[in-house]
């Protein structure tokens, strides 16, 4: 067993201290002396959030196969850890080998949400590496980003050598074969060199070695290579074949609780539907499909080697994977006597999932789960969400008959076109889902029912049809939460009925961060620099820092989200090809706006671009 | 059939708290391919019952649990199994079969063997084995004890077994399980009070070394002795 980097006086003076001490089941131990390349993979978020994140365990299983690369895992300290390791200048470990991450060579961050930046630089500044890649010396890593986030990487550019734009199976290798060529080369006391070298990788993206000029009313006027030889788009990289490529099937068992504490089975990557405001749906496109086979024999390694008690489906809309019922069927009966519990998200309501959820969940404890997004169907043909209030009424009604009585519906406020009736409607679906209850009659149903509506605030993502919408101002939202919550008030079920609404603060400053430029990277390093970390946990986000650190920099958050965008404007992502063009999500933002809908993938294709990749959906009938 | 397995927890473990632990060797346990019984109903848990619950940052040689299992193999085998899907700082250290009319481990335990060494970079009065003695024998030893409701004054006296100093730290054999259960440091800091001083904290580590329950006889008995070898 590795030393601890912490003595055993700071491990029991601070909370949950099996989140630092690594050796946990199915982590990889490797010889220091015998490997040429160390990368210390970080999820910006403390231990438990962390740990439940499927793409690192892609990458850590993945990298550790080679045998000249170790891949170790870090994560967020807890501000309990965060202190100790500031007051006693104690630099960041590693889990596995418990050395400090400025020792490696990469420490690549996966940016999964906006409200996660603050920690990057927490990452970096307590591994005491510079914030600033141009303060960066050769006895630094290089620091990579990878996810979500990246789909607009600008704001975070002054922290990040590279960002690694699309799916990891694709090109990590040969970065990693890149970097040991530099290593090896003369010019392996120039950082730049191999950054260079770097971006002609497709899919990478060196922010340093890129100009943005702006025009005088702060939107970009140019966004240019610096010279020549790198090139001026980076194109997402996908993998095509994702029954033939890599899948951890002995992931990293957490001894404490995680907050996905199960194995998860990836069913299929992209989302046929389209709904015009997921960044989801598009960035993942095409939808591609694994053999059910695959999955099969995937399940059962994955709780041989881990011996958890629940393993979980995974997609983006699992009732379009074309085998579900074939792969539920063999789960259930294959796991159910071995006490292992399958659990069942994102399925669409209708006889098969009931009957598989009422297998395999206890009717009595469990709450069935829609997402209409919009309360009026007006405005869900804008948003094109293809769930229409009779597939809700009635998938509610059959749920009522199989002996459910709790509902959770989901919404979003301050969607583009909203109208009074959009709002109060989120109130009047809820109302008829709970008349249909009452109409069973009273010797037949089970007490009362209880639908639970949650509505969250729309923030407009890149590479949607939506990005050039403005959002709505923090008091607008507001006023919104509380015109639904009255309405609620006056519904002759209300006492069946509850709403619950999301932080309007945290939602205005995701939106900035979200379709921010370079410019906001100053924001978030003085917003860093006055304490703010963990801006995802409300317990510690801190809206007044924020609003004071734009303030400073002299940033308007303003020009980010109250600010409808003309159709020709240069975005900062506009330099990203992820295959969906900005025709068509130009042509779906004229659509939102007339209320047309767009078909399915599958139903029908529309051609948005991501046939280019010559796989997936796309191609299923041409087979 | 019942099932009694016996396992250390060392270095870098101890701080894997009691609920953790439990999760840990359920893990272990439908990794290892151990044929455990499971309740009946939605959320089927494998049946398993820890004999005394591990504070954290305490060390073991002397943990135990009881499993209810549908078959098994040999307790080497077993045992072998077991092992090869252990962490560092755990190991599997007997399996024994148990008669069908035991009791839960956890009503059985009756007391415990601590040993408590000195960590690095901290010292102890010189005298410290005579301070010892002269704390132990003292006809009373009164504490107070905060529960979650109250704090009363209790003599602690008749909890501790044994006390003394060896060169590797102090020893304490003291009253465990379900009623009286003292801990180490509740005696350490007793001692620390009797010498007019605060007990320095971190200076020991602690380690568990034994779990006992009694005999017919009323006499103690290692909890690895119950139950016998499966064949």
């Amino acid at each position: 067993m590795n030393k601890l980097a912490l003595p055993d006086e700071i491990l029991l003076s601070i909370d949950k201290s099996a989140r630092y001490i690594g050796n946990e089941i199915n982590s990889v131990k490797k010889d220091l002396s015998s490997v040429s390349i160390r990368f210390a993979m970080c999820f910006p978020d403390v231990y438990e959030i962390g740990m439940s994140h499927l793409g690192i365990q892609i990458l850590y299983a993945m990298l550790n196969e080679r045998e000249d690369i170790y891949c170790e895992r870090v994560y967020s300290p807890w501000v309990d850890l965060d202190k100790i390791l500031r007051d006693k200048n104690i630099p960041l470990f590693s889990l596995e080998t418990q050395s400090p991450i400025k020792d490696f060579d990469f420490l690549g961050i996966t940016i999964q949400y906006e409200m996660c930046y603050t920690n990057i630089l927490q990452i970096l500044d307590l591994s005491h590496i510079p914030l600033l890649t141009k303060n960066r010396t050769i006895n630094d890593p290089f620091v990579i980003g990878g996810g979500p986030c990246t789909y607009n990487p600008e704001p975070l550019a002054d922290f990040f050598d590279l960002f690694y734009i699309g799916e990891g199976e694709t090109v990590y290798f040969e970065l990693m074969d890149c970097y040991k060529e530099w290593k090896s080369s003369e010019k392996n006391n120039d950082r730049k060199a191999f950054l260079k070298k770097a971006s002609q990788i497709p899919g990478i993206y060196v922010p340093s070695l890129y100009t943005v000029k702006y025009k005088k009313d702060g939107t970009i006027d140019s966004f240019v290579p610096i010279d020549n030889s790198i090139p001026s788009t980076i194109k997402k990289q996908v993998v095509m074949n994702v029954t033939d490529t890599y899948y951890p099937t002995k992931p990293v068992v957490p001894y404490i609780q995680a907050v996905q504490d199960r194995v998860v089975l990836e069913i299929q990557r992209g989302c046929i539907r389209g709904c015009r405001f997921c960044q989801a749906g598009t960035i993942y496109r095409p939808t591609r499909e694994r053999d059910v086979s695959i999955l099969k024999k995937y399940a059962q390694e994955l709780i041989n080697n881990t011996g958890f008690e629940e393993i979980s489906l995974s997609s983006l809309s699992s009732s379009d994977y074309s085998s579900l019922n074939e792969l539920i069927t063999y789960l259930i009966s294959d796991f159910k006597t071995k006490g292992v519990n399958i659990s069942l998200p994102s399925l669409r309501i209708d006889a098969f999932s009931l009957d598989v959820m009422s297998k395999v969940q206890d009717i009595k404890k469990s709450s069935l789960t829609f997402a209409p997004e919009a309360g009026s169907q007006r405005l869900r043909n804008v948003i094109n969400k293809g769930l229409t209030e009779d597939d809700i009424i009635d998938g509610a009604s059959k749920a009522f008959d199989g002996g459910w009585t709790r509902v959770k519906l989901y919404f979003m406020l301050g969607l583009p076109t909203e109208t009074e009736d959009d709002i109060k409607g989120i109130a009047w679906l809820s109302e008829k889902i709970a008349k249909k209850y009452y109409e069973i009659p009273k010797d037949k149903r089970k007490g009362k029912c209880q639908i639970v509506a949650s509505s969250s605030f729309f923030v407009p993502k890149p590479f949607t049809a939506f990005q050039w919408a403005k959002m709505n101002r923090r008091d607008e939202f507001l006023q919104k939460a509380y015109m639904v919550n009255d309405e609620f008030k006056i519904q002759l079920n209300k006492k069946s009925l509850k709403y619950n609404y999301h932080d309007a603060d945290t939602t205005i400053l995701e939106g900035v961060l979200a379709r921010g430029d370079r410019k906001v990277g100053q924001v978030i390093l003085n917003a860093y620099k006055k304490g703010c970390i963990y801006d995802a946990w409300s317990e510690f986000f801190d809206f007044g820092k924020w609003t004071a650190a734009f303030e400073e920099e002299g940033i308007d958050m303003d020009f980010y989200i109250f600010r409808e965008r003309s159709l020709d404007e240069i975005f900062p992502w506009d330099f990203i090809d992820i295959g969906v063009t900005k025709e068509f999500l130009k042509e779906e933002w004229q659509k939102a706006n007339n209320e047309i809908i767009t078909e399915n993938c599958r139903s029908k294709c529309s051609g948005c671009g991501a046939a280019v990749f010559k796989g997936g959906v796309c191609f299923e009938s041409k087979n | 059939m019942k099932v009694r397995i016996k396992f250390n927890k060392t270095g870098a473990m101890k701080f894997v708290g009691h609920l953790d632990t439990m999760r840990y060797f359920q893990r272990a346990i439908r990794r290892a391919g151990i044929d455990i019984s499971y309740t009946a109903g939605f959320s089927p848990h494998p049946i398993m019952s820890f004999a005394l619950p591990l504070g954290v940052g305490v060390e073991s040689e002397g943990e135990y649990f009881d499993i209810q299992v549908n078959s098994s193999l040999s307790s080497e085998q077993s045992i072998k199994l077991l092992n090869e899907q252990m962490a560092d700082g755990v190991q599997i250290l007997s399996y024994k079969k148990l008669p069908d009319e035991t009791k839960k481990a956890m009503s059985l335990v009756e007391a415990a063997d601590y040993i408590l060494l000195l960590r690095e970079g901290y010292t102890i009065p010189d005298n410290f084995s005579e301070i010892l003695d002269n704390f132990y024998s003292q006809q009373k030893i009164m504490i107070i004890k905060q529960t979650k409701k109250s704090e009363r004054e209790i003599d602690i006296k008749p909890l501790i077994f044994k006390m003394n100093f060896s060169e590797n730290g102090i020893f304490m054999r003291l009253k465990a399980g379900s009623v009286d259960n003292i801990k180490p440091d509740l005696v350490l800091e007793a001692l620390y009070k009797f010498i007019g001083q605060s007990m320095p904290k971190f200076a020991f580590l602690i380690k568990r070394q034994e779990l006992y329950t009694i005999d017919q006889d009323n006499r103690l008995l290692p909890l690895s002795l119950t139950g016998e070898e499966v064949l």
